[in-house]
């Protein structure tokens, strides 16, 4: 009956080539930027090449150095550094999750007031761009202080960080989405005699998930940034941010262990990134030309 | 636009004006519709047609004049659920099945899940998707689209119905067969149809009556009662009398001063 539920045999293969063809192409673009990093090592290191700028095994660590440091102890006797990195991940995952979650909605709900009310869209929107033209540094310290007197958990605070990193863009799109619904499909709902509510609920909304899911996207990898960045003036030891401020302090004896951080909060990211890319997969139902 | 006592729509001394006075769109519309009439407006791009549907339907408001259906005026008819409109384009939502497309309205309306899906399941049968249910509308074809989009104006019985130019974007061979399709309905429903059209042939095919506009100020040049017998068949068009009558219509657009209209049909 339907062709979604059941694709044919030839449609599954060709899903199936593709899914494949997309894996080679991500391993051939690893393996290429190994090959730049390397290459640019031992151009460098090894010719004498001066322009742009000098590297050596302290600024540039080996590839090879980085990953395996990863599955060397971090401490003499302590635990691999990838089993401590973990928890890490884990830990700075929660905020990030959270602030994410609380920034979406934030943003999402003053999005919607916004675009009900226009007086309020051009006597708040300068101040919400201002806000993100602050710097997360300077915001951090007021954040984590302040909350602290009310009893918060420290993670806590740490993901309301995340949240106004979050917030902005799903607050933007929100604006713009809710006001792509078709001037048609507005009247018929006029003809409906639907009700405001009616009309974002069924028609606004709907229309505007794309928008939403393109700032999700931004925004899911903003909120772990905003959560390792947050860490700091808390001065919170079990997240990713806490270990790259002590890995920070070694990196002239060990710099392959701040890269490894650092690819583990790359992944972190790529991570949330790829959940919201699959739940929009799951929610967002479009011609396959309006996919991203 | 008959003299019949039990008119559905009255349309008194309508006029609009647009942009300060710049623009006369309608001018002295009078204009009555009967129960279960299917009258088609024709005329010249520009004459107005679509502002006065629009009018009616209470999606714009007239400068003067007045516009009552069921003896009630276009604001409570519409809260009261009385139009079901079909635009050119079939304006479906893509983030609903075609069967949700078609609830639509129902939902609305309060309707609850057994009762929805019993008349959806209806109109598909009476448009012929039975099958393309559970489809998405950008899987459809256009005319497939247009099908769905005329199932959910006709999915709660409105009293009235507005239609757009329906089938202006799809070509020659499925109009013609959406034209039957639409017949079908209408005799099913009993419902009042308003029509607006580019085609003579097809304004002459579908409708009881034919009214003829002209163009700036848009006003109702004449009326053409269409008297060919019911229900309409695919012959249709070849006898004489059908002939005779878009012969009509088109004498009448041309005294209307219509002189576009018949670019527009020596073109299709």
């Amino acid at each position: 009956m339907s062709a979604i539920a059941l694709k044919p045999p030839r449609a599954r293969a060709v899903a199936v080539r593709r899914g494949i063809g997309r894996v080679a192409l991500f391993l051939l673009v690893l393996a290429a930027l190994w090959g730049l990093w390397e290459g640019y090592r031992w151009l460098w290191m090894h010719q004498g090449w001066t322009w742009p700028f000098v590297v050596d095994d302290t600024s540039l660590p080996p590839v090879q150095d980085i990953f395996g440091a990863l599955f060397d102890p971090a401490r003499v006797n302590g635990p691999l550094l990838i089993t401590l990195l973990w928890h890490s991940a884990l830990f700075t995952a929660k905020e990030a999750a959270v602030g994410f979650a609380i920034g979406a909605v934030v943003g999402f709900v003053l999005g919607v007031v916004l675009a009900h009310f226009n007086v309020l869209q051009r006597g708040l929107l300068p101040y919400i761009v201002a806000s993100q033209t602050i710097p997360i540094i300077a915001i951090a310290p007021m954040v984590v202080v302040g909350l602290g007197n009310y009893d918060m958990p420290a993670w806590l605070r740490v993901a309301v960080i995340a949240a106004y990193l979050t917030f902005f863009p799903v607050t933007v799109n929100t604006l713009r989405g809710l006001q792509s619904a078709e001037p048609r499909a507005l009247e018929l709902m006029h003809s409906y005699a639907a009700s405001r509510w009616t009309i974002l609920w069924k028609l606004r909304v709907p229309a505007a998930l794309p928008y939403l899911f393109s700032a999700f996207k931004v925004s899911a990898t903003a909120s772990v940034v905003g959560a390792i960045i947050g860490e700091a003036p808390s001065s919170i030891p079990d997240g990713l941010g806490g270990a790259i401020i002590n890995f920070n302090q070694y990196y002239t004896l060990q710099p392959q262990n701040l890269w490894a951080t650092n690819v583990i909060a790359a992944c972190l990211g790529i991570f949330f990134f790829l959940v919201v890319v699959v739940v929009e997969k799951i929610v967002v139902r479009r011609p396959p030309e309006q996919r991203a | 636009m008959t003299m019949s006592t039990d008119s559905v729509v009255s349309i008194k001394n309508l006029s609009k004006v647009f942009g300060r006075g710049r623009l006369t769109a309608l001018q002295g519309i009078n204009v009555e519709v009967g129960r279960g009439e299917f009258v088609s407006l024709i005329g010249p791009s520009g004459c107005g047609k679509s502002t006065l549907l629009r009018i009616v339907g209470d999606i714009i408001e007239p400068t003067t004049g007045s516009v009552t259906v069921n003896g009630k005026p276009a604001r409570r008819a519409r809260l009261d659920h009385d139009y079901g409109i079909v635009f050119q384009s079939p304006v479906l939502y893509d983030w609903r099945t075609v069967t949700k497309n078609i609830a639509l309205p129902l939902e609305m309306l309060g309707w609850d899940r057994s009762r929805r899906s019993k008349r959806v399941k209806e109109m598909l049968e009476l448009v012929e998707l039975e099958n393309f249910g559970n489809h998405h509308p950008w899987q459809l074809s256009g005319g497939m689209q247009q099908r769905v989009s005329i199932a959910r104006a006709f999915s709660f019985s409105p009293a009235l119905l507005l239609m757009d130019e329906p089938f202006g974007a799809l070509d020659e061979m499925t109009r013609e067969r959406l034209n039957m399709e639409l017949l079908q309905i209408w005799a099913e429903s009993g419902s009042t149809v308003i029509f607006v059209t580019h085609s003579i042939q097809e304004a002459v095919f579908l409708s009881t009556q034919v009214a003829v506009m002209s163009a700036r100020p848009g006003r109702i040049a004449s009326i053409v009662p269409i008297e060919l017998p019911q229900p309409r068949e695919a012959t249709t068009r070849e006898e004489p009398r059908f002939f005779e009558l878009v012969t009509e219509v088109r004498e009448r657009l041309h005294a209307a001063g219509a002189d576009e209209v018949r670019e527009e049909a020596t073109l299709q």
